[in-house]
Parts: structure tokens; sequence; C-alpha cells
């Protein structure tokens, strides 16, 4: 029968719009208005997922984010999956298709079930972990089987073809919730001038509104709520967002909100245009007051078989009667400990369907809606509770029986009563997750027997957030609030008249729980305490008696709380189940903290449009569109893209990176090559104290340095390790040009600046990056000389322009610097340009490099050549634990600088001296083929039992087509004591390589080639 | 994340344009060749990390590049203040204490006012 538990009239939804869905491949019917949630159970489905641990078949339980069931796996191809959706908050549209997360074959045959249902006991808390955990080598077999069996949801196995988009805002309030309490406080605050930005994570916004018996001013709820939100429509100062999630609070009023725009149309977001609407948006919003209008959270009550399908939230009825106009079952008995579970009551009756019995835990209520109940002939049963609910695939019938609470024992005759609903309600707990995820706890609060929020500063809390409960007050407190945070913010809070609301006669509520069994908990069939996680009152006991005393021990051991479902509706109970066990109070026990986010957040929205090209930004040189012309393959320094090697093809063949690093290494030994060298840092630094700047920063002297000159500088922090390395020119008396390493350049900026602001601001001095002014070309090898000197003016004389010189003048008509100083151990000219100059340049020098054949190389050549002449890479050769003296570079070290720079006192501290620190040294593998792995750790007896003491690693190794031979530097302890000793280096495959400790200078060691 | 008020731009930006750069006030002693080792290394190595007011050095890398410092409270991360290099906070874990025995104090002498009424 089609939805069979529709009522005639009523509800929110449009009937004239039909919508037909999926669920587990059988199709259904709704109406426009629904959620996924509402029209499941108007067509009489009971049964949407199995349990996460024991399997068993379960029902919807609530009508919003607290739902811990009807979590399903949403989307009706491949790419469109998204899982942990709750149905409860899916908005229904046409052709919507969802499958249970859980249930193997499917959910209402279910293998696991029999295994939950015969094992139940065997299943304690930490049963995984009890019975899997030997051998350990097995866990990850275990655990692929065990993922499988209790799995929430999948991820889509293919590309999303969504886009998301992030939004920066600013406002003076933030209303999270737009229910009474909510939407009082931004209308002071929208009359008072302030921007407002009011969210809310329903379809529509009104919350408790939506569905409320009571009028307001004497008129419907729903007429008031349509007047506030269309003149705040009306205002430019206020942004209203529905379907909002308020997901994170952070730090200073920071506040993550989750905006859907499409999720209610399709499965994937619709084509405007020709244009992909953005499925969603991340507001990160600023705000300068945050008012939590959250609302509060229904408790269900624990007892026995409470999670059997027709199970529900008292709050939950009522909201599907009178929003939707579904009423999920026939027969109905309500187990509650206040008066609000008798709207359920109230509702069931006016639907037109059978209250068996109200239990009411209290002794004689007699509140206007427990009499409104009395009057239409329910029989209510005082002092009773419901203690077990039996059924297979739905409720069939309770038991109940008197309880004594405060003895935790059942005090008379139980009694079996049919039905195939139970609603229960323990009482409210405030929604203050988002007041605790900066860390804040909460504080109980025995009169609203709940948790109250610790406000962080900047946030308020209205209505039911901080425990108020009736119309009335909660609509009083949002106005005065809301004129509280305008007036923060030195606004004129303006009057707006609070609607009247007719009080209701209430008798107190009563702190009730886990309700009493006839049978001790341990033994007593499963009351559930989280739906979600499969966390019985027993495990939260048995948890206690194995000596978790900490509710956040008892937490982590039982599960209770984890995962997409925060705790939302079991935490409390929990807690007081586990302050019984323990003979403390609520309080005494504690609380845990909520974390965000608040519901699950789809990782398309965290990362917005920061993914695929723009995940990173990408750093290109000027040269880059030649790069890619001429068919180089990249590597990624830090940001930038780097040529990393040029393969040629010939005869239809293309080079392998080892062929063409061989052969761009040799043409840099033997005829002349060109490298791409202007991601190098380069910084400006100008003033009259530049040049006593440099000598403090550097390890070497710069006292004397000459204009026209360029010096090799190591750069240490002051415990004695290097940090960067680079050259530094001498431009004129008081003006410096220094470069970084690639990726250290704006770190040893800051650290410059750090030194020149903090520790010497008297020093006169300006420091400014140029990294991305100057293009450097590296024209490197023997003929180097006589490619640059067809193009240009400057004297290449080997006595005029000498090594370590650098000279102004024009190259292919373009003014230039070149420096001759040379990492490659080859005469060298590295020739800088205007960025836009660049090209030009660098075509200029091919046109005339033919003859030479000059060849472009890529920083894979650059480092076999630098390495063959044990040239440090800071970071690859280095890693923060090695001092210029490991290095062997005392020739960089100024001993006797009159100023004790950075760096030179801790070179003699105990550690630094110590004889047998790790120094870098050459490695020289016994077998030539051989290319040791960068990282293997180096042994002196391969014969040693494991573990072996191991005495350092290799940093940087390559083959060498000079040498014909792999080579490596290393460090190794005491390695410069060690030349000439054999190594070894056992490798994970079990091989194991001999080496021999060589000096780190492997070609030209006299230096001679750089200086022809 | 944080919002920082940077005492250079004076303007309030977001924590994204800022780096910490650890705790503010160690200054390098002025002859590094007369400390001992441990002194040395005390100024290395060690630093404070105190529940409650913390004073702290940061830079406005991707702004006014100017180095500046914040006090913060480190259980709330409120921001208490933010100043220039050079100048001294007003706001101490000292002058926090003074504050809250002066509040103490004059809580109990209305305290005691009231009774005297009574």
């Amino acid at each position: 029968m089609r939805q069979s538990n529709r009522l005639k009239q009523g509800g929110r939804i449009e009937r004239s719009r039909r919508l037909t869905f999926t669920f587990n491949g059988n199709s259904y019917e709704g109406y426009a208005g629904d959620t996924l949630a509402s029209a499941l159970l108007a067509n009489g489905v009971d049964i949407v997922n199995r349990s996460f641990k024991y399997s068993r078949p379960r029902g919807i339980v609530a009508a919003g984010a607290e739902e811990p069931n009807a979590v399903v796996q949403l989307g009706s191809s491949e790419p469109s999956q998204v899982p942990n959706v709750r149905a409860t908050q899916q908005a229904l549209y046409e052709g919507l298709s969802a499958r249970s997360t859980n249930g193997w074959p499917n959910v209402q045959r279910d293998l696991m079930g029999l295994i939950g249902k015969l094992g139940g006991k065997m299943m304690p808390p930490g049963f995984y972990y009890k019975t899997f955990m030997a051998p350990a080598s097995m866990w990850l077999t275990y655990e692929r089987y065990i993922r499988k069996s209790a799995g929430l949801g999948r991820s889509p196995g293919e590309s999303d073809p969504d886009i998301y988009d992030h939004l920066n805002r600013h406002c003076d309030v933030l209303v999270i919730g737009a229910g009474p309490a909510g939407l009082t406080s931004a209308l002071v605050a929208a009359r008072s001038g302030a921007r407002v930005i009011v969210c809310d994570e329903q379809e529509e916004m009104g919350g408790s509104l939506l569905a409320s018996h009571q009028a307001l001013d004497e008129r419907p709820a729903a007429d008031w709520l349509s007047d506030v939100l269309a003149e705040m429509e009306a205002n430019a100062n206020v942004t209203l967002l529905a379907r909002t999630t308020a997901n994170g609070y952070h730090d200073h009023n920071f506040v993550t909100l989750h905006e859907r725009r499409t999720e209610h149309l399709a499965d994937t977001a619709p084509m405007v245009n020709g244009r992909r609407q953005a499925r969603s948006r991340l507001h990160r919003v600023r705000a300068g007051r945050v008012i939590m209008a959250t609302g509060a959270h229904e408790r269900p009550l624990v007892y026995a078989g409470n999670d059997i399908p027709g199970n529900f939230l008292a709050g939950a009825i009522s909201t599907y009667i009178r929003r939707y106009a579904v009423v999920p079952g026939n027969k109905l008995v309500l187990s509650t400990a206040n008066d609000d579970g008798y709207r359920a009551a109230l509702d069931w009756l006016d639907a037109g369907r059978e209250v068996v019995a109200v239990a009411d835990a209290r002794q004689a209520p007699d509140g206007a809606l427990v009499e409104a109940v009395r009057s239409r002939g329910v029989r209510i049963i005082d002092g009773a509770a419901v203690i077990e609910a039996h059924g297979e695939n739905r409720v069939s019938s309770v038991r109940v029986a008197p309880i004594d609470a405060a003895a935790f024992r059942i005090s008379g005759e139980i009694e079996t009563l049919k039905c195939d609903t139970v609603a229960s309600s323990g009482g409210f707990s405030p929604v203050i997750h988002l007041a605790s995820h900066t860390g804040s706890r909460p504080s109980w609060n025995d009169d609203i027997i709940g948790f109250i929020p610790s406000l962080p500063k900047g946030m308020l809390a209205a209505g039911s957030a901080q425990g108020l409960h009736e119309l009335g007050a909660v609509l009083r407190d949002g106005a005065a609030v809301g004129a509280a945070a305008v007036r923060d913010l030195a606004l004129d809070a303006a009057e707006v008249e609070v609607p009247q609301v007719a009080s209701l006669h209430e008798s107190a509520a009563m702190a009730l729980f886990q309700v009493p069994h006839d049978k001790p908990t341990l033994r007593a069939p499963k009351q559930f305490v989280d739906l979600q996680n499969d966390v019985t009152a027993a495990a939260i006991e048995l948890a206690t008696r194995e000596g978790f005393e900490s509710i956040e021990h008892v937490k982590r051991y039982t599960a209770m709380g984890f995962g997409t479902d925060q705790g939302k509706l079991g935490n409390i109970n929990g807690m007081a189940i586990a302050a019984r066990c323990l003979g403390r109070t609520i309080p005494e026990v504690g609380t845990t903290v909520f974390r965000p986010n608040y519901t699950p957040v789809t990782f398309g929205a965290i990362v917005g449009r920061h993914c695929r090209e723009l995940f990173d930004p990408e750093r290109y040189t000027a040269l880059h569109q030649w790069h890619v012309e001429n068919g180089a393959e990249f590597e990624e320094v830090g940001q930038w893209k780097r040529p990393w090697y040029f393969p040629r093809t010939a005869k239809g063949k293309r080079e392998t990176m080892h062929e063409a690093v061989a052969r761009e290494c040799l043409a840099v030994r033997e005829g002349v090559g060109i490298l791409d060298a202007s991601t190098l840092g380069k910084i400006d630094i100008q003033g009259p104290d530049a040049r006593e700047f440099l000598g403090r920063v550097y390890t070497n002297k710069w006292a004397k340095l000459p204009v026209g000159r360029v010096r090799y500088g190591l750069m240490c922090k002051d415990d004695g390790m290097v940090m960067d390395d680079g050259t530094t020119s001498c431009l004129a008396e008081d003006h410096f040009l220094m470069t970084t390493s690639t990726g250290g350049a704006a770190a040893v900026l800051e650290w410059l600046e750090l030194w020149h602001q903090t520790e010497w601001p008297e020093l006169d001095l300006t420091m400014s990056s140029v990294t991305d002014h100057w293009a450097t070309m590296t024209v490197t090898g023997p003929k180097a000389r006589d490619l640059l000197a067809e193009l240009t003016d400057i004297d290449l004389d080997r006595d005029a322009f000498r090594f370590m010189d650098w000279r102004e003048g024009k190259v292919a008509g373009v003014p230039a610097r070149v420096f001759r100083i040379s990492f490659t151990g080859e005469l060298a000219y590295e020739i800088n340009v205007q960025a836009r100059a660049a090209m030009h340049v660098w075509k200029a020098l091919f046109a005339h490099g033919e003859k030479y054949d000059l060849t472009p190389y890529g920083t894979e050549t650059m480092h076999v050549l630098r390495a063959e002449k044990g040239f440090i890479i800071a970071g690859q050769d280095t890693d923060g634990s090695v001092t210029p003296e490991d290095l062997g570079m005392q020739w960089a070290v100024g001993y006797d600088k009159p100023f004790s720079w950075i760096g030179k006192r801790a070179l003699t501290r105990p550690d630094t001296v110590r004889k047998d620190r790790k120094q870098l040294v050459g490695l020289r593998p016994k077998d030539a083929s051989v290319v040791l792995e960068e990282g293997a750790q180096i042994v002196l007896d391969p014969q040693h039992a494991i573990p072996m003491p191991m005495v350092g690693h290799v940093t940087s190794s390559y083959y060498s087509p000079t040498l014909e031979s792999g080579f490596a530097l290393a460090v190794v302890k005491g390695g410069h004591e060690r030349m000439g000793e054999t190594v070894y280096l056992p490798m994970a495959d079990g091989k194991v390589h001999e080496a021999e400790i060589v000096s780190t200078i492997f070609v030209d060691p006299k230096g001679e080639r750089q200086n022809v | 994340m944080f919002h920082i008020y940077c005492p250079y731009c004076e303007e309030w930006r977001e924590e994204e344009e800022f780096h910490p750069k650890g705790q503010a006030h160690i200054q390098r002693p002025i002859d590094p060749e007369s400390c001992s080792d441990e002194e040395w290394g005390d100024y290395l190595f060690f630093r404070d990390n105190p529940r409650g007011i913390h004073h702290e050095l940061w830079v406005h890398a991707v702004g006014c590049r100017k180095f500046f410092n914040i006090t913060r409270h480190t259980q709330s991360y409120e921001i208490l203040e933010t100043y220039r290099m050079g100048e001294t906070p007003s706001v101490t874990a000292e002058s926090v204490k003074r504050e809250a025995i002066a509040a103490a104090a004059s809580t109990a002498t209305s305290e005691s006012a009231e009774e005297v009424r009574a």
C-alpha cells in the first residue's frame, strides 16, 4: 500500500508534488517537503539499517541531527556517492536513491545478525582488541573483515563531479539556529542596525515553531514565523542561510558554516546556463558576537529492547505527525518522565490512532498536558516505565512496571501491553556542542537535568540551548540575548515586542536515564545507550567494573559518543549510568568534550576550490614555456616547477632519465650546458651596516670583500647547526646580493628580519626579496666562455674576470649581472637579467650555442655534478644536526671574527666538539654499478647481531657518468678519521652493499677546472 | 583560527597572515663567549610552558613583515594584547594575579559591608 502511514491532511508538505525515490532498490513515493526519513515512515519502512556491532535491525528514532540509525548511503551513480547522510536531514527529491550503509546480504536478512544474536554476550567492550590481538601480524587481515561487517558507508570510487565554494564573511552577530530564541535575538539585532547572519540546519527556518501547538499573540506560530522571516529577508543587513549547519566553533569567534545549496534538488548539482552550480558553500565567518540558539535534543530512556524498530523519541513522533502528516504506527505506549512527552500522545490521538497507555515515572503528575491526555480517556500509569520492548523487526509489545528510580529496582507487578510503537522522553539536553569545541567544559545543572554550556568569550546562548524550556520564556530570552549582543558591540538595542504565549501549568520533570529491569543490567536483554556505536548499559557497567573510572576512558573503551554521532543522543545517559555504577553523581563523573564537526561535512566542502591544479600554488620561472616546449620533465621544488631533465627522442626512442642525465652531465664536463637557476632565492641587502650584518649572520668573514667580488657563505642557527648556504656578492660598499637555496628563500629572509628587528635594530639596513625579479641562467662547461663571448660586451679574460668575480654589462643586448661562480666545478657564468628579458637572452644563447651543442640540463644533472664536487645541499646533506665542522668546512668559518656571529658560541659546547659526531664523507661502492639508496643506514660490522649499531646514513647518491660508477655523500660517526675504511649498508631485501669511505670531492680535487 | 591585531598595520587580520616564532623576550646574551655552557644551553633550548599568560613573538609574515609580541592565555587562547618590539607588556601573569587579588578583596569588602547592613 502506498504511503499507508500518511494522514489525509495536515503537515507542511506539498501534496500536489509527488516524488518517487528508491531505498535499497525498492521504489517508493513521497511528497515535496518530506525528508527521506518522513517518506520512509510514510511508506511503513521499519528497518533502515543494521547496527554497527551486533547487526540488529534498526529503525528511525529521531527527526533531526541526533538520528543515530538512519544513516544512509546516497547517490544513484558511483561519482555521486555520499556516505553518512542522515535520512532525517535529507530532503526528498525526485529520483533520490539511497541504501542502508550496513547489512549483508541485506538489511532484512542479515548474516552478521545471527552472530550478534548468538554472540551478543560474547562481544563485550574491547571485544575486537581482546579477540583479535594475537598474532599481531594477523591484525591487518582481521581488520579488513571487521571493517566490511561494520561499515558506516563508503567513499565514492570515482571523482566527484561537483564543485564547492569557500566564502569569507564578517558580521556583527551570527545567530546559530532559527527557532524561537534564535529568531527573536536576530530580530533585535537586525532592528538595532547590526549586520546579522542567521543560519539553520533544517530545510526550513523556524525550529520547534514548525510543529508547535502553541499560539503566539493568539495567532498560529507559523504566521508569526513567516512575518519575522519576511521582515529579515527585506533587511539588507541580514543574511538568512537555511540548510546551513554551523559545524565548528573555533578561536576568537571564527565559525564554519556548511551551506548545502543543491542537495535537496538532486544527487549532483544542476547545470544552469551550461555551468555546474556549486553543491555547497563553506562560509568562514568571523563574528563580533555569536548567539548559540541551537535548542535542545530530547533524551530517550534506556530500557531493554529500546533499539527494536518502533521505538521513537516522543518529540520525533510529534514532528512526524505535525510537520509531515506521517503517523508511524497504530498503537502507542508512551514512557516519560516529564510533561512534554505527553504532546506525542496528544498528536497520536489527534491523528486518530490508539494510545494504549502512558507510563509516567512520576507520582501523581498533574500538568496541563497530562490532564489533557487523561481527559481523553487514556490510561496513565503513575510511577511506572516501559522496562522492556519485545519484537523481531518491529515492536509487538512492551513490559511496563512500577519502578523505584532511587533504589534502581522494579517496585511492583510487571504487566505486558500490546503495541507497535513506543515513545520515550527522559528530558531535554541543551545542544551545547559548539560551546565546547574550543575546550570549555559544560557544567551540570540539577534544575534542568542537563549540562549547560560554559561560554567562550564572545559567545552567548539563548533559549533551550541554555536550559530554558517554556516557549514564552524562550522567546523573551532570545530578545534579551539579542539585545545583550548588540550592546556588547556598542550599538543601541532596539525594542522588540515579544509575542505572548499562554503558559501551561507543568508538573516537575524527574531525572530518569536508565530504567531498572527485573534482571540486573548485565543479565537483562540489551539496553542501548548509544545506538550508533552499539554501546549498551551493560557495556558501561562492565567498563566501570574493569576499572575504567574516568568518563574519557569509559568513552574510549566502549566507543560511546564516537564517530559521526558525537554522542548527541546517548552521552548523558551513558554518563548517568557510569555515575550510578561508580556510586557518584553526574557532575563528579564529568563529561567528555565534543569536537568539530557537529554533523559530518563532505571533504569536497572542506577542500573547496583548493583541489586539482589549484591544490597548491605553482610557481613558474620566466623560462617555463620554453622548458615545456622542449619536453622537460618537471620536478617540484617547494612550489616551484623546475626542469628535472630534458629527455631527447632519437629514432623514435625516448631517453630514460638515466640516459638523459648521463648525456647532460657529459655535455657540461666536456662542452657546455645551461641551467635555469632562476628559482634560487635572492635577497637584496642595502644600508651602511649591511656588511656588519653579513658578518654576524654568516659563519665566514665579510669585512674585506671588495666591490665586484662574490663569496660563498654558510649560515648557522645559534645552536651551531648549518641552516642554509649560498653566495653573496658585493654590488657596492653598502649594497649586497645574497642567494639562498630554492626551498629556503622565504625562511632565510624571515630569519634575517628576525635578527635585524629583534636583536640588532640599531643596524641600518633594509632587505627585500628579489627572487622573482631576476632570472638566472647558468652557462657552464669548458666552452662556456667561448659561447658567452659571442653575446656580451663584458671582458671575459680569465685575469680580468676571475673566478668569484661578478661584472655588469650587456648580454644579448640586455643589461645583465654576470657572476662567475660554479656549482658544477666547471667554468661557469651565472647570467642574471630582468625576468621579462629572460626568454630573449635564453633564446639568443641557444641561437649562438648550436655550434657548441649547448645542452639544457635539469635539477637531476645539477645534483650529480655538484655531488661529484662534494658541494652540499642544505636540507639534504644537512638535517639541522650538522655543524660546519661536521661538513669539514672549517675553511668557511671565521673563528677570529670580532663579533660572536650566530652559531659560533655553540661550536665549543661539549656536544658539538665530540669526536664521534656524524661527519660528511664520500662513499665509493665497491661494485661500481651500485647506486646506494639515499637514507640507507651504515654499519661497520654486517655480521653483528640485530640490532646492529648504526654509524650513519647516505645523504646523496647518484651514478656518475664521469666516474662510470655510483658514488655517494654520507654522514658517518667520526668519518673524517675513517678515510679508506670499508663500511656496509644492509638493505631491506637482505643484500649488503660494501663501500669505501673517501673524500667528498670525486672530480677535480684541486678545483682547476672552474679556474680556467 | 586566531584573530590578531597587528600593532604596526593597526588592523585585525586572520592568523593565516602570521607566523608564530616562539616565546617572546628571549634576549641573546650580549657576550656569548663569556657564557658558561649551561647559560648558553639555557638561552638556546629552554622555554617556559605556562598554563595561563604567555608572551609570544609573532611576525606578520605576509603583511608588513614586522615582528611583534602577543600576550596570550594558553588555556582560553584569548589574546590579551599585542605590542611592538621594544615595548613592555601591560598585561602579565603578575598583573592578572594582582587584579584577581584586588577583585577578591573588593568582593570581600562588599560582602562584609552587606553583613554590617544586615
